[in-house]
């Protein structure tokens, strides 16, 4: 559950979701929807000066509320975090094979321990010669690399979750494929969670289990991955997922829609999506609508969601 | 590397000769030439004629040039003819003074500066940020002879704590080094503190913070070294700079340094030693800017790759 907000403009507003063990959960919406905020909020990486309202629940602890220190320790350890643009996020002055390993040199692993498990690591997430490329600098790397070194670094503490921000956004699009079949292989060889912000519909459809699609900065639309791109429940989606005749094969960006996408600062009054909607009446003008489960296992945030055709 | 030193080396000796060349030059267009200047207004006609025979100043420019030249590559300046003793050995006898003040003003300066660059810039717009801004802004503003009377004024002649004037012990060296280090400490807060509130933005940042990092750990660890590299080669300027003579300072103290031989051999036309000194002086810039630079490229693996092409 993670409903946060409140600050000059409330940017994200009554968002909730849930992660389960071991599933993919997608956060899906055009950029600007609070994506990317929903994500780093878990692990309290928000701008500074951010304030935020709700809970934040990790196994049975509220983030939202613990200590600094605690955080901390679910940093890196309990949670990982892969960053869009792998160039960006890696330290541009220090060797691959530091910031892969430097978690664990940091909670005293001995040196020799540290390097041959960055080596286990790199040749994990499918860099070729790990002992040739261990020290070598992000920029000495390709794209693909980068962002394989960037999963290393996410992996390295053993996170039970590890959340990926536009993982593949800043890479071509055949890496973008070996780096997703990566990601899908350590969910299913490793159990481990993954919250996977995309605006990407196509990487959703292959890695999500579950998707939340998100519109300035409210949940517009949640559940079954498959079951809410193929028969969507809200007007929004069914604008993304018709843009994409077949979700399933194409590289599908969650773009190119009519009119612009509301800005969670100045965010339309009732329904958000008004001014785009195709459905919109008067009541979408002044009542928001609420996230509400119109069939099983399945929630969306519209008025007349039922009236909703795939 | 090698590559890279031995070409910065080859053009640093031709910045040397560029500033030899200069200093010919512009020691000429000086109006009273040093025959005139070393035998007074009383001298005769014939007298001044002779010592500029003996000096070679009535040879034509080129000729003067070339052997001056040619002197220069021998490091032989000639002699002072004020001192009547190699103009060289009579700036080397100085240089160590001044080398000193240096060294102290820019240890000062480096420590205080970091220290200052890293807390302001940490959290822009801070009340810290703002609180070092101001401080720094004075630090910059206050003419150093002023500091420099008024720490005379107050530490050697009210509190009697530490010598006005001279050299030659730590305690004569705390007020000069201080007086200098003040503006100095502030050029390198203010490069700090904008290094480092460039460096907080960048995304490297959150993912170290992602790994569990406290602040301290991230600012000591990813932040301040990537910030570092406009502040090396601003000290290296700085202390080049300093090396050319806190004039001022040194004046203020009677500190015997480079600073005050250069400006008494400008004044009294002392050609050679004005060379001698302005030789050594670019050349220690010269030195001091490669220093700089293969410290930056040990920093920055990626100037490396650049110096490379
Ligand atoms: N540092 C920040 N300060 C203020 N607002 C921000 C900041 N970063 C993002 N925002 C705003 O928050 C909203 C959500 O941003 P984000 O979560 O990055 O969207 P997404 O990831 O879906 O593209 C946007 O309207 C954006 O303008
Ligand atoms: S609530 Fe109204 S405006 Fe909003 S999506 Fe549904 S029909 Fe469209
Ligand atoms: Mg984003």
């Amino acid at each position: 559950m993670l409903p946060a907000g409140a600050g000059t403009g409330t940017v994200l507003d009554r968002v909730s979701f849930v992660v389960d063990a071991g599933s993919t959960t997608g956060l899906i919406g055009e950029s600007g929807s609070g994506k990317t905020m929903s994500a780093m909020s878990i692990v309290g990486l928000l701008p500074p000066g951010a304030e935020t309202a709700g809970r934040i629940a990790w196994k049975s602890e509220d983030l939202l509320t613990a200590a600094a220190r605690r955080i901390r320790q679910v940093r890196g350890r309990e949670i990982g975090v892969i960053f869009q643009d792998p160039l960006a996020a890696l330290n541009p002055i220090e060797t691959i094979g530091k910031q892969v390993g430097e978690i664990l040199r940091r909670g005293g692993m001995p040196r020799q321990q540290v390097r041959a498990r960055v080596l286990e690591l790199l040749d994990r997430v499918g860099i070729p010669e790990p002992e040739q490329r261990i020290d070598v600098y992000p920029h000495e790397l390709s794209g693909g690399m980068r962002q394989r070194v960037m999963i290393a670094t996410a992996l390295a503490g053993e996170p039970q979750l590890i959340i990926a921000d536009e993982p593949t956004t800043a890479l071509d699009v055949t890496t973008q494929a070996r780096i997703l079949r990566l990601l899908a292989d350590l969910r299913d060889r490793e159990g481990v969670a993954m919250l996977l912000v995309s605006h990407d519909l196509r990487v959703m459809a292959h890695v999500a289990d579950v998707v939340v699609v998100m519109y300035a900065g409210r949940v517009a639309e949640r559940g079954p991955a498959r079951e809410v791109l193929e028969h969507p429940r809200h007007p929004y989606t069914r604008a993304l997922a018709h843009n994409v005749p077949a979700v399933s094969t194409k590289s599908a960006i969650a773009e190119p829609l009519q009119g612009a996408p509301a800005n969670p600062f100045d965010r339309p009054a009732g329904c958000a999506f008004h001014p785009r909607c195709p459905m919109a009446q008067d009541r979408c003008r002044t009542d928001v609508p609420v996230l509400r489960e119109v069939e099983p296992g399945r929630f969306s945030a519209c008025h007349f969601a039922e009236r909703v055709e795939s | 590397m090698t590559y890279f030193i031995v070409k910065r080396l080859a053009i640093g000796l031709l910045t040397i000769w560029g500033v030899v060349t200069a200093v010919f030059i512009v020691v000429r267009l000086a109006p009273g030439d040093q025959a005139t200047v070393a035998l007074g207004p009383d001298a005769s006609a014939a007298e001044v004629a002779a010592l500029r025979h003996t000096l070679g100043l009535d040879q034509p420019l080129l000729v003067q040039y070339l052997s001056y030249l040619g002197d220069v590559v021998r490091l032989d300046f000639g002699d002072s003819y004020r001192f009547g003793r190699p103009a060289m050995d009579q700036v080397l006898e100085r240089f160590p003074a001044t080398a000193e003040l240096t060294l102290a003003a820019t240890v000062i300066a480096i420590v205080a500066g970091l220290i200052l660059g890293v807390i302001a810039g940490k959290k822009p717009g801070s009340g810290l940020d703002r609180a070092v801004s101001t401080v720094t802004l004075g630090m910059q503003a206050l003419p150093p002879f002023w500091v420099g009377i008024m720490f005379i004024l107050i530490f050697a002649l009210q509190l009697q704590v530490l010598p006005s004037a001279g050299g030659g012990s730590l305690a004569n060296l705390v007020l000069p080094a201080v007086t200098l280090a003040i503006p100095f400490t502030a050029l390198v807060a203010r490069m700090t503190r904008s290094g480092v509130a460039e460096t907080m933005s960048e995304a490297f940042v959150q993912t170290a913070r992602s790994k569990g990092l406290t602040e301290t750990q991230v600012l000591t660890g990813h932040v301040v070294k990537n910030s570092l590299i406009p502040v090396v080669t601003v000290v290296g300027l700085q202390v080049g700079t300093l090396l050319g003579g806190a004039v001022i300072i040194e004046t203020v103290f009677a500190w015997p340094g480079l600073g005050s031989l250069l400006v008494s051999a400008v004044g009294n036309r002392d050609y050679a030693v004005v060379q001698a000194a302005t030789v050594l002086i670019a050349l220690c810039v010269i030195v001091l800017n490669l220093a700089a630079d293969i410290i930056n490229a040990k920093l920055d693996p990626r100037i490396r790759l650049e110096a490379r092409r």
